[in-house]
C-alpha cells in the first residue's frame, strides 16, 4: 500500500497475486513470523496484520472473513468474532482488546511485497 | 487509601493473614488480582490442606474427594510468592511489635494482619459430647471420621434444625443412614431464615423423604459408656442413635483477638468498623470472625465482599462494608427454600400475601407495602423458580403490578401473564452474566442511541463473553425502539437494507449465484461477518452448489469455509457423516487406522457418530482422501445444515420395537444430508413410544406409533431447551417425508439468520396450530413448490469434501503457509490427557 519508507523497512516477497483468494486471506511464513496477508479485491486493496488474535492467542485471523465497517476495511477472527481495523489494527467490538500490528503491503509485477522492520523487537509469534 | 500513605514510603507492605479458609483465601486472590507488586504475603492456616470449599462439604459424601473441594492447589501460593504455613496456627500476636508467633516457631512482621479465623462450631453444654460416636460437621477432617463411623452406624441423630444441621442431616443419609432425626431446640425448623408456617411445609417435606423431625426438643443428656447408645431429653425420654452430629450453630474463632486485647462482642466476634479495621487500625478481622454492627455474619457471599472491601483499601481503592443483604436460595435435600428481603415482617402498616399447598409441599409468602407499591421481602418454600425475580423486585423497589400476588399465584382471569418475556423482567434482571449487565443498563444504551447489536455490546460489554444473550439483546433493543415510536425494519446488516426472507427471495428471482453478485445487485459496501455467511446460506440453500466455488469460500464463516469445526489452538476436528449411527466394523477400523496416522483425538459425539480432533489444516485433504476412499462421506458437522438423524436399533432387534427406525432414520438423513439451513437441523427415529432416540428433543423427530409414524417439529436441546410439538400423526413413509420436506423447505425460506427451528416457531404468529395448516393443510397453498423446491436440493446434493479432494485449486486452500505449503503451523501443540492429547488450554 503506502510507499513511504521507513529507514530501516525491508521489503519481502510473500507471494504472486494468484496466490492468495480474492477478498480473503492467506498466512504468510517470514522468518520465524506468521503474517495474515489479505487481498481485498473489491477495493483492489492489499492488507497485511499481525496472524495471531490477541484475544485467545490463536494463530487464525488469515482465515476470517474481510468486510468493512462504515467503510474500514476490517477483519473477523474465526473464533469469537473480534474485528480488528485492516488500516490500523484496531479492535473495533471490544475497547480492552489489544490491537494488532499491521504491515505495509506494495505489488509489483504480480508480486506481493510485505515490509517489515527488521530491528523491530515485536515478534508474532511468541 | 489506606495504600496511598503507605507507597509514599516506597518499601514492600508486609501482610500477615492468619487463617486459609474460604475468606481467607479469597483475600488472597483478590490482593494477588490487584496488584502483586510491592507486597510481602504471609498465610498462617491451622488445617493441613488448603484453603476449600467448605459450602460444598456435603458433595464430599456425594463422591467428590478432598483435592476436588480445594479452592487452589498448594502450588498457586507458590506461584503467586505467598509464604504459605499450613498446619502452624498462630500461638500469639504481639500488637506492639507487630509480630506473631505460630505454633510451630515462626516469627512473622506485619504491616497491616489480616484475621480470617472463622468459626468454629457450636457446641451446646450438654455433657457426654465427648463420647465416641459424637461428631461435628465443620472440616474435611470431621467428615472422615464420621466416613469411618458411619460404618457400624444404624440410627443417627443430628442436634440442630438450622441450615447446617439440614446439611449434616443429608450428609448423614448419605452415609447410608437412612434412619436419621433432626432434634431442634427451638419450636421450628430454620428459624432464621422462615416462618413457622413454611418451616411446617419444609418439615413435612422432609419427614416424607424419610428424616424425623423433632422441634421444640431439649437435649440434657448424652448416655454411653465409652461410645454413644442413646440421647435423653428435657421431657424424660430417650431415643437410641449409635451416632450423632452436632451443628447448631457457629461461634466465632476470637480467641486470638481477645489475647492480644482487641475489642471483641459480649456474645463472641471481633469488633470491627465499616473499613474491617478492629479496634488496632493495623488489625483486620474478615468472614466469620468479624462483628460488624452486632452482627456476625454465616455466610460465604459477605464474608467475600469483606475480603474485597479490605484488599480494594490495601491496594489504594477506597470501599467500605456496609452490611449485607441476606437473601437466600437453597436446595436442602431436594427441597427448594428461599428467604429474601425481611421475610418475616408483620405489622399493621404491612401486607401479607401466603399461598400454601399441603400436599405439594409448597409455601409462598410475600410481604407487601401498605399501598401495595412495594415488595419488602418473602419466603419461599418447596418451589423458588421465582427467587430471582422477586429478589431484584425487592431490592430495586420496583413498583408491583396492581395485584402484586400474581407474583406467587402467576396472572389469573384469562389475562396474559405479565412476566412472561423479556417486557416482564424487572430493570435489574441480570441479562449477561458474564460481564454482570442488567436489562435496564441494555434499555438505557438503546435510549442513548445504541441502535445496532453492536453498538449495544460495545457500550455495555453484554454479549461479549459467552455470547449466549445475543439474542435476548436483540429482542430488548428492537422492544425499547418499539416503544420509542421507533419503526424497527429487521435488516441484516449495514450492507444490506432487506431482512433475511426478502432477500431470499430476491436472490431467488435475479438468479444471484456468489456472494460478490448479491452484494453488487442488494447491497452495498464490501459486506462483513454477518452478512456473508448469511447470503452464503442462502445461496446453499436455494441452488445447492458446491459451497466453496464462484469466489464464495471467502464469504463463509470458518468452519464452512474449511469443511471442518476449527478447535482451541486453530487445529480442525473431522467428522465423516455416519447415517442413523449405524457403521460396519470395517469401516470403525478404518477411523481407527486413521486417527492414528494422523494422531486424532477421537470421541463419540451425541448425534451417534464419530469425531476426530487435532488435525492440522494441511493434513484435512488427505485425511478426506482417505476416509472416502473407505466409502465416507461429509458429516457436515461443520456447517448450518442437516447434523444427525439419530435412531435407536427399532423393531430389526427390539423386543418392543414397532417399525425399524434405523432404516427410516438412513432414508430420512442421506434424503437431507448438505441440507443448508439459517441454523443447523438435528433429527432423531424412535421405534416405539419409549422414545430411545430422544426425537422430542430434535428440530424434526419421528416416532412410530402402532399405525404409522408421529412427526413432531421444534424442538431442540441446547441452552434453552425446548420440547418438540407433534405436527402430525399416524403417517406413512411417503406422507411423512412429504411433510418434512414442505417444514424444511418453509423453515429454510422464512427464518431469521441463526434462528434454530424452535426459535423461529415461536416467533410464528399462531405458533403451531398456524405451522400445521401450512405444511399439513397447505393454507398457503405452497405445499407444491416447497416439495419441488426440497427435490431439486435432494437432486443436486454432493459431497463436498470429494470435489475438495478431487480438486488441486480448492486443495491448495488448505495450505497453512502460502510461501510455506509443506509446513505445519509450528506453534501448534498438544497436552496428553489419558491415552489421548488435546488441546493446549487458551489465554
Amino acid at each position: 500500500m503506502s510507499n513511504t519508507l521507513i529507514a530501516n523497512m525491508t521489503w519481502f516477497a510473500a507471494c504472486k497475486i494468484s496466490d492468495v483468494p480474492r477478498n480473503g486471506g492467506v498466512c504468510v511464513k517470514y522468518k520465524d513470523e506468521q503474517i495474515a496477508l489479505y487481498y481485498f479485491a473489491r477495493r483492489e486493496e492489499w492488507y497485511a496484520t499481525q496472524n495471531l488474535c490477541p484475544h485467545r492467542q490463536q494463530m487464525v485471523l488469515s482465515r476470517g472473513m474481510i468486510g468493512s465497517q462504515t467503510g474500514e476495511p476490517k477483519v473477523a477472527c474465526p473464533f469469537h468474532k473480534k474485528t480488528f481495523s485492516l488500516v490500523d489494527g484496531h479492535c473495533m467490538n471490544d475497547d480492552e482488546c489489544e490491537s494488532i500490528k499491521t504491515f505495509p503491503v506494495k505489488v509489483e509485477n504480480n508480486i506481493v511485497f510485505i515490509g517489515v522492520e527488521e530491528d523491530d523487537e515485536y515478534t508474532v509469534n511468541k | 487509601m489506606l495504600a496511598n500513605n503507605w507507597s509514599s514510603k516506597n518499601k514492600t507492605m508486609r501482610i500477615v493473614i492468619i487463617g486459609n479458609g474460604m475468606v481467607g483465601y479469597k483475600f488472597c486472590e483478590k490482593l494477588v488480582g490487584k496488584t502483586a507488586q510491592g507486597f510481602a504475603i504471609t498465610v498462617f492456616g491451622e488445617e493441613m490442606r488448603p484453603a476449600y470449599d467448605r459450602v460444598h462439604l456435603s458433595d464430599y459424601f456425594a463422591g467428590k474427594s478432598a483435592q476436588d473441594l480445594l479452592l487452589a492447589p498448594a502450588e498457586w501460593y507458590k506461584d503467586n510468592h505467598i509464604t504459605f504455613y499450613p498446619g502452624d496456627p498462630v500461638r500469639s500476636i504481639d500488637r506492639e511489635c507487630k509480630t506473631v508467633y505460630s505454633h510451630n516457631g515462626i516469627t512473622a512482621a506485619y504491616d497491616y494482619l489480616i484475621l480470617a479465623t472463622g468459626s468454629a462450631a457450636f457446641v451446646p453444654p450438654i455433657p457426654g459430647t465427648e463420647k465416641e460416636g459424637v461428631f461435628l460437621y465443620r472440616t474435611i477432617e470431621d467428615l472422615e471420621l464420621m466416613t469411618a463411623w458411619a460404618k457400624r452406624a444404624k440410627k443417627g441423630a443430628v442436634i440442630g434444625g438450622g441450615l447446617l444441621g439440614l446439611e449434616a442431616a443429608k450428609a448423614m443419609l448419605d452415609l447410608g443412614i437412612t434412619d436419621t432425626q433432626v432434634i431442634e431446640f427451638a419450636p421450628r425448623l430454620m428459624p432464621r431464615q422462615i416462618d413457622s408456617a413454611g418451616s411446617e411445609i419444609l418439615q413435612n417435606k422432609l419427614q416424607r423423604l424419610g428424616l424425623q423431625i423433632h422441634t421444640s426438643t431439649n437435649t440434657t443428656e448424652i448416655i454411653g459408656e465409652q461410645s454413644i447408645r442413646a440421647m435423653r431429653f428435657a421431657d424424660g425420654t430417650e431415643l437410641d442413635v449409635d451416632m450423632l452430629v452436632i451443628s447448631a450453630g457457629i461461634k466465632p474463632r476470637d480467641e486470638l483477638a481477645k489475647a492480644c486485647g482487641l475489642d471483641v462482642g459480649p456474645r463472641g466476634g471481633i469488633v470491627v468498623n465499616d473499613l474491617l479495621q478492629t479496634s488496632d487500625r493495623a488489625i483486620f478481622a474478615i468472614g466469620e470472625c468479624a462483628l460488624h454492627n452486632e452482627m456476625i455474619y454465616g455466610l460465604v457471599a459477605p464474608g467475600y465482599e469483606m475480603a474485597d472491601v479490605v484488599a480494594a483499601n490495601l491496594t489504594g481503592g477506597s470501599k467500605t462494608f456496609t452490611g449485607f443483604d441476606m437473601s437466600t436460595k437453597l436446595k436442602l435435600i431436594g427441597v427448594d427454600v428461599a428467604s429474601f428481603g425481611d421475610p418475616f415482617l408483620q405489622t399493621r402498616e404491612t401486607r401479607t400475601v401466603v399461598f400454601e399447598d399441603r400436599h405439594k409441599g409448597i409455601y409462598k409468602r410475600i410481604n407487601v407495602s401498605e399501598d401495595g407499591k412495594y415488595l419488602l421481602g418473602g419466603i419461599l418454600v418447596g418451589e423458588a423458580s421465582a427467587y430471582n425475580m422477586l429478589l431484584q423486585t425487592c431490592k430495586n423497589k420496583v413498583v408491583l403490578p396492581p395485584n402484586p400476588e400474581d407474583l406467587i399465584l402467576g396472572a389469573r382471569g384469562g389475562e396474559s401473564d405479565s412476566g412472561a418475556g423479556m417486557t416482564g423482567l424487572p430493570d435489574e434482571a441480570m441479562i449477561c452474566s458474564c460481564e454482570n449487565v442488567s436489562k435496564g443498563d441494555i434499555c438505557n444504551a438503546v435510549n442513548d442511541g445504541c441502535e445496532t447489536v453492536d453498538a449495544i455490546k460495545k457500550c455495555t460489554k453484554a454479549g461479549t463473553g459467552c455470547g449466549g444473550c445475543v439474542p435476548m439483546l436483540k429482542d430488548l433493543m428492537v422492544h425499547t425502539m418499539k416503544s420509542q415510536g421507533k419503526y424497527i425494519r429487521n435488516v441484516l446488516c449495514e450492507h444490506f437494507d432487506y431482512a433475511r426472507q426478502e432477500l431470499f427471495d430476491l436472490v431467488k428471482v435475479k438468479e444471484l449465484k456468489s456472494f460478490d453478485a448479491v452484494l453488487d445487485t442488494l447491497g452495498h459496501g464490501d459486506g462483513c461477518e454477518i452478512c456473508k455467511p448469511a447470503i452464503a446460506s442462502i445461496l446453499a440453500s436455494l441452488w445447492n452448489e458446491m459451497i466453496l466455488k464462484k469466489g464464495n469460500d471467502v464469504a463463509q464463516d470458518s468452519n464452512d469455509r474449511y469443511l471442518a469445526n476449527i478447535q482451541k489452538g486453530g487445529t480442525y476436528s473431522v467428522v465423516p457423516r455416519i447415517p442413523g449411527g449405524e457403521i460396519t466394523p470395517e469401516k470403525l477400523i478404518v477411523i481407527g487406522q486413521i486417527a492414528q496416522k494422523y494422531n486424532l483425538y477421537t470421541k463419540i459425539t451425541g448425534g451417534q457418530r464419530i469425531d476426530m480432533f487435532g488435525a492440522h489444516v494441511n493434513d484435512l485433504p488427505q485425511i478426506w482422501e482417505e476416509l472416502i476412499a473407505a466409502g465416507f462421506e461429509s458429516g457436515h458437522a461443520y456447517g448450518k445444515a442437516l447434523r444427525t438423524v439419530k435412531s435407536c436399533v427399532g423393531s430389526t432387534w427390539c423386543r418392543f420395537g414397532l417399525h425399524d427406525s434405523v432404516s427410516f432414520a438412513i432414508r430420512v438423513e442421506e434424503r437431507y444430508r448438505g441440507l443448508r439451513a439459517p441454523h443447523k437441523i438435528k433429527s432423531a427415529v424412535s421405534g416405539c413410544i419409549r422414545e430411545c432416540a430422544e426425537a422430542q428433543s430434535k428440530d424434526f423427530g419421528i416416532i412410530a406409533s402402532e399405525k404409522g409414524w408421529n412427526l413432531y417439529v421444534c424442538g431442540n436441546g441446547g441452552s434453552k431447551p425446548q420440547h418438540a410439538l407433534l405436527l402430525a400423526q399416524d403417517l406413512d413413509d411417503e406422507t411423512c417425508i412429504r411433510y418434512i420436506d414442505r417444514f424444511l423447505m418453509f423453515y429454510i425460506k422464512t427464518a431469521d439468520p441463526l434462528a434454530r427451528t424452535a426459535t423461529w416457531l415461536n416467533k410464528m404468529e399462531g405458533g403451531i396450530d398456524y405451522l400445521r395448516n401450512v405444511v399439513v393443510n397447505d393454507s398457503l397453498g405452497l405445499a407444491e413448490n416447497l416439495e419441488r423446491e426440497m427435490q431439486s436440493l435432494v437432486d443436486n446434493y454432493t459431497c463436498e469434501w470429494k470435489e475438495v479432494v478431487e480438486n488441486p485449486e480448492l486443495r491448495k486452500r488448505f495450505n497453512h503457509f502460502v510461501n510455506a505449503p509443506e509446513e505445519k503451523d509450528p506453534t501448534v501443540t498438544f497436552e496428553q490427557l489419558r491415552e489421548q492429547k488435546k488441546a493446549r488450554e487458551w489465554k
